[in-house]
């Protein structure tokens, strides 16, 4: 799913500008990595492409059409082939894995089906399949509050492979996990992207693995941003300027 | 800051809250005394000699306990009816209250994220059910008792639509509240993937919210037989019409009889309430 963010503008309930003025477009297929010091904005422009926010000035398409002004069916179907990764995944602790697994197709099932999933699992291959390609099938019917930060990220991800959607938000992925455990991860949502042409948005928090895994790079910094760039031409300079408010050193996962 | 705390001598910082607090609870405490003295609020009374002389010559009526195997029967017929009005009363007040809940509350809107398109159309329907639910919930069972028993004669079915009509109000408003007090970001991290409202509900919020869904429809239930002691008194079947007869002929055994059932019943709840709780965690 291709889209093209236009002049948007975003400021909370609060008064607090978020973003000003954004503008960049992305083809469909394309794996693009949003890096940035915390509070800078990235997280509310994943939430604007997700349409869990409303612009307040400026556009969004997604595939040629503005989310907010079609029907509501179209908007659920759209939101259906949209895939968020939290940073901190929204799963009701008292779930099991494989019940919050299979919560990533509710947007593409009917209702009975949602109903018996969760008194009977229907598809317990399906989430075995994306649980084993994150090294964590072994917890397929554990309760999610006896997992560690680390491994409820990844089945926040695997609810996100289950759901196979066309464009994947992914909002510091990796921030709870081991430099090789992220690897894998963020290895995981790339080939995601290339086998089904899907596009892939991930926000990182650590350079490194950004400059490693994705083609382009954008940095926003206080809301605006400051280099969109194939990663080959972002150098050491601009990094160090955008994490400038930071201390000396830029932050790396390993 | 360090100089500052150095240069004034201070130990600790303000609390930029504090005047509210301290007005705030001078206000309640202003409020409260006149109410006081409204109702005529002297509880020391109740020790005086001649006061505590009347209230045992009362008790004393309550014992002891009528134990005739002949009105025990009745009693254990008359109980059975008064669980089933309570528990027929609450199974239609929650057929009722579960949709209006979940229409209700904000936390299961779509137009709401963003806000949509329809946002308006959305706040008026949720506007005419709060309505709903506050009609349903604002007269008085013992009203609803009275007009229903004009319509369907003595017996339990004016019992149970009492109770349905208004329990379906109060336990709606208090589903939809403990919807949207809950932790509300998996419902709505499903919502903005595209998945339904009661798939949202049911994936999302039931959850972390079943327990305390579950224990305030048992705690609504201990309500209803206590509710349909007060409906019996109309006429409308169980322990309270039995209770009411009882009181008219002045029999104080019989009463305290009723009363220890009563006692009872609400102990089965209490430990009906613990088990479902266990189970839910």
């Amino acid at each position: 799913m291709g889209f093209s963010v236009q002049n948007v503008s975003f400021k909370h309930a609060n008064g607090a500008n978020a973003l000003k003025s954004i503008s960049f477009e992305v083809k469909s297929g394309e794996c693009i990595a949003i890096i940035g010091a915390s509070g800078s904005g990235k997280t509310t422009l994943l939430n604007l492409l997700a349409t869990s926010l409303k612009p307040t000035t400026g556009l969004i398409e997604h595939d040629g059409f503005n989310p907010w002004l079609v029907s509501k069916k179209a908007l659920k179907k759209l939101r259906s082939i949209i895939g968020t990764v939290h940073q901190s995944p929204p799963i009701p602790s008292q779930q099991r894995v494989v019940t919050a697994i299979l919560a990533g197709r509710l947007g593409k099932w009917p209702l009975w089906k949602s109903v018996v999933s969760l008194i009977y699992p229907m598809d317990t291959l399906g989430p075995y399949t994306c649980l084993e390609r994150l090294q964590l099938a072994d917890r397929l019917f554990d309760r999610c509050d006896s997992l560690s930060g680390g491994q409820l990220q990844r089945v926040g991800v695997a609810r996100v492979l289950y759901q196979a959607p066309q464009l994947i938000l992914a909002d510091e992925p990796v921030s709870a996990m081991d430099p090789v455990l992220s690897d894998l991860v963020i290895r995981e949502l790339v080939d995601e992207s290339t086998s089904r042409n899907a596009t892939l948005i991930a926000s990182l928090h650590a350079v490194d693995i950004a400059l490693r895994w994705f083609p382009r790079i954008i940095g926003i910094k206080n809301g605006e941003i400051a280099f969109d760039l194939s990663a080959v031409h972002v150098t050491e300079n601009m990094l160090k300027e955008l994490y400038a408010s930071e201390t000396g050193s830029l932050p790396t996962q390993s | 800051m360090a100089r500052y705390l150095a240069s004034s001598g201070r130990s600790q910082f303000s609390d930029p809250r504090a005047s509210f607090r301290l007005t705030l609870i001078i206000v309640s405490l202003l409020v409260l005394w006149p109410m006081l003295k409204l109702t005529q609020f002297e509880p020391w009374l109740l020790f005086n000699f001649e006061n505590l002389e009347v209230i045992g010559n009362f008790l004393i009526q309550f014992f002891p306990p009528n134990h005739d195997e002949g009105f025990l029967w009745i009693v254990a017929g008359a109980t059975i009816e008064t669980l089933a009005i309570a528990t027929a009363g609450v199974a239609l007040a929650i057929l009722i209250a579960v949709p209006l809940g979940l229409i209700i509350s904000h936390s299961l809107s779509i137009s709401r994220i963003g806000p949509g398109s329809d946002y308006l159309f959305s706040r008026l329907i949720r506007f005419s059910a709060r309505f709903l639910m506050l009609v349903l919930r604002g007269i008085p069972e013992i009203v609803w008792a009275l007009l229903l028993v004009r319509v369907f004669g003595l017996g339990p079915t004016a019992g149970v639509l009492a109770i349905a009509i208004t329990y379906s109000g109060m336990l709606s408003k208090v589903y939809s509240e403990i919807l949207e007090s809950g932790n509300t970001l998996p419902s709505r991290a499903l919502l903005v993937s595209g998945s339904g409202r009661i798939a949202a509900f049911l994936y999302g919020l039931l959850p972390s919210t079943a327990q305390e869904l579950a224990s305030y429809t048992i705690y609504r239930w201990e309500c209803a037989i206590r509710a349909s002691v007060v409906t019996g008194f109309v006429g409308a079947g169980g322990l309270g019409q039995l209770m009411d007869q009882s009181m008219k002929m002045l029999n104080g055994g019989e009463v305290s009889t009723i009363l220890m059932v009563f006692f009872l019943l609400v102990l089965l709840a209490d430990h009906l309430s613990l088990l479902i709780r266990k189970q839910l965690t």
